[in-house]
């Protein structure tokens, strides 16, 4: 079996990856169980759009795909806070949003995370309800140098120990004892092994490990619940979306190691050991994404993009620093049968023909307030395009506004194949009827005759 | 000389702006004097941003260039700089939001186009808008928000200035990267930026220096 992939072209890894995805198992490796056989035909229906679709063949109509961020919770009646710490409402509430609006496919429950593991751990990366934000509004990201910039080289000689002994314990106050953790290869011959032990017996190091494990314990309550979700969803006949997740290399040090003003410095004055961490990266964001798609059996790895943007970068920043190692993990997850899901937050109107630079029908792309008619033309001759539907309009505007803006994005992108309806921004707020509109015009109107 | 700094930091050559400063202020030269090439220099800077020229990263470096020069000159400063400031603006991300890069670049951007800006910071209750609009008496209010949760905080925020007897007195500008004409008209507000250019522009507009 092993031998066998490693034969496959990565077109036929591909294909495995989607015959995988369509034929899904429970956690016991069986063949899942559908819940009536008309759930069995649409989970296969959907599949079969989506996959023409995201190999830019045409499908039997649009696939439309709403990918919320808290929305499920305000709509079930939650607040953030509330399904954060209590799993069941929260599997409770994406079900709800599934079964109510019947996309082409859902993302899983898994994006609110536990309350109480971060708070076992206490995590500060993030605020959420209750810890820096109210209970009524989502997590937000607490900007700032987790990695100095004098720190590039210990990134570089060994990112997991730099991660481990580092990054964590700054990132969760609980994991303080990280600091005092032996360097591995060390423990080698006989002479001086327990010297590398000694770290165990001490009373910091001997908290992190309690902590440890109660947040552990923590994680797989909360895995109980959200991670039978996706079964249940497949057996309605709801296909998950998202195999699991990686990210760009330049975004991982602008995000959360050095931060964006971090990052933006180091482009001036220390270039080249940005670059030389970023190379350092991308053979790990390679893995993760491979890893998780080979794990949970689908093709689709999510790529969040923040700081390629319009306006974040000069053009020759972005293809001096963004562009490369992104394409690197593109390419190297294509490799791998995997199909990368880079999901475009803000503008990507001065990238689209940079990013072109891709082979065809193996990426899907999600913009945000991005020009659609001029994706389709650039990166639509190579890729799947999905989202645009704007977050104000989803908010505030009225169904028939919704329906009018589809109309428009379904008229000048949908010809060919190749695209996918969808919110542009992971969206919190909306009027439920206004996602009706979304689904259920695009359903209509965006059948290929 | 004077020329020099000016150019320099515009060019965003750090070490050298830096080793300008240094020797000048090894020559005796007026702090004061060193700072408003500095600042002329910034002036260029937010001019190339307007004009896209400059992106992001470009305004943070020279902020970070600034910084250093007025480290270098402050301990010299006899007086403080006397320049003449087109008008105040009040600026901040409204209650429930603490996304600062877009408010820092409008900030940035008005305090290089010659405003007063008094910067309240992020995650603001309406509150403190209210408190400090009528401490400075700024005929300018600026809003940041990213997440469709501040449409809210905007609105409610607006709300606050009317109720405080204030509405008339001031202009509401509202940004973020989610803000459009159909969010400005929810909230209230009298107009929104598109991006930083479009809130220096209203800010000109309002006070009259356009």
């Amino acid at each position: 079996m092993e031998k066998q992939w490693a034969e496959m072209t990565s077109d036929e890894k591909q294909e495995a990856l989607f015959g995988r995805w369509l034929s899904p198992k429970d956690h016991e490796g069986n063949d899942l169980k559908f819940q009536s056989p008309q759930a069995a035909k649409a989970y296969k229906e959907r599949i079969t759009r989506l996959k023409d679709a995201m190999q830019m063949k045409t499908p039997d109509r649009v696939p439309v795909i709403p990918l919320p961020s808290f929305f499920p919770a305000f709509y079930s009646g939650f607040t953030p806070q509330e399904v954060m710490y209590d799993y069941a409402k929260c599997a409770q509430a994406w079900k709800k949003f599934v079964v109510d609006f019947a996309p082409d496919a859902q993302m899983g429950c898994a994006a609110p995370g536990s309350g109480k593991f971060f708070e076992t751990l206490d995590y500060k990366l993030y605020s959420w309800p209750g810890h820096g934000v109210a209970p009524e509004h989502s997590y937000q990201a607490n900007e700032g140098e987790y990695m100095t910039a004098d720190e590039y080289d210990a990134l570089i000689d060994d990112p997991s120990n730099f991660f481990s002994n580092s990054y964590l314990p700054r990132v969760f106050g609980k994991l303080e004892g990280f600091r005092m953790l032996p360097m591995l290869p060390g423990i080698l011959e006989i002479y001086g092994v327990a010297f590398n032990f000694i770290p165990f017996g001490l009373p910091p190091v001997q908290e992190t490990y309690k902590a440890l494990f109660d947040a552990g314990a923590e994680a797989l309550k909360w895995a109980g619940t959200v991670g039978g979700f996706d079964g249940e969803m497949a057996s309605l006949g709801y296909p998950a979306f998202m195999a699991g997740f990686t990210k760009v290399p330049f975004d991982v040090i602008g995000d959360t190691l050095r931060g964006t003003r971090g990052v933006m410095l180091d482009m001036y004055r220390c270039p080249d050991k940005l670059i030389e961490a970023m190379e350092r990266l991308t053979p790990l964001m390679i893995k993760l994404g491979v890893g998780m798609a080979q794990m949970n059996g689908k093709p689709l790895v999510f790529m969040p993009l923040h700081k390629g943007a319009d306006g974040f970068l000069s053009d020759e920043q972005f293809k001096k620093f963004y562009w490369p190692c992104f394409r690197k993990v593109m390419l190297g997850l294509i490799a791998e049968g995997c199909i990368p899901f880079p999901v475009a937050e803000g503008g990507y109107n001065s990238r689209l023909d940079v990013i072109t630079d891709l082979p065809k029908g193996k990426t899907v792309w999600m913009f945000d307030t991005t020009d659609m008619a001029r994706a389709k033309k650039t990166i639509g001759k190579v890729a799947c395009i999905m989202g645009n539907m704007p977050t104000d309009l989803l908010a505030l505007g009225t169904p028939q506004q919704v329906q009018d803006r589809a109309k428009n994005l379904i008229d000048s992108c949908a010809a060919g194949g190749g695209y996918m309806m969808s919110n542009g921004a992971f969206f919190d707020h909306a009027k439920p009827e206004n996602i009706k509109a979304m689904v259920d015009f695009t359903k209509q109107y965006g059948v290929y005759k | 000389m004077a020329a020099d700094l000016a150019n320099i930091l515009a060019d965003l050559k750090e070490q050298e702006a830096l080793k300008i400063v240094k020797d000048r202020l090894g020559a005796g030269e007026d702090a004061l004097k060193i700072l408003n090439d500095a600042r002329k220099g910034m002036e260029v800077v937010g001019k190339r941003f307007a004009e896209s020229q400059y992106f992001i990263p470009d305004l943070v470096y020279s902020g970070e260039i600034l910084k250093a020069i007025s480290e270098l000159v402050r301990p010299k400063l006899t007086k403080t700089a006397g320049t003449k400031k087109l008008g105040k603006v009040v600026f901040g991300t409204v209650a429930g939001d603490i996304h600062d890069i877009g408010k820092d670049i409008v900030v940035f951007m008005l305090d290089v186009n010659g405003f007063e800006v008094h910067d309240l910071g992020v995650d603001v209750p309406a509150q403190k808008f209210v408190d400090k609009i009528k401490e400075s008496g700024a005929p300018v209010v600026g809003l940041s928000g990213f997440l469709s949760l501040a449409f809210d905080s905007m609105k409610q925020t607006i709300e606050a200035i009317q109720s405080a007897g204030l509405r008339d007195k001031v202009k509401v500008m509202i940004g973020g990267g989610q803000i459009t004409e159909e969010v400005r008209k929810y909230t209230g507000a009298d107009a929104f930026g598109k991006d930083a250019m479009a809130g220096v522009s209203l800010a000109k507009k309002w006070i009259g220096a356009g």
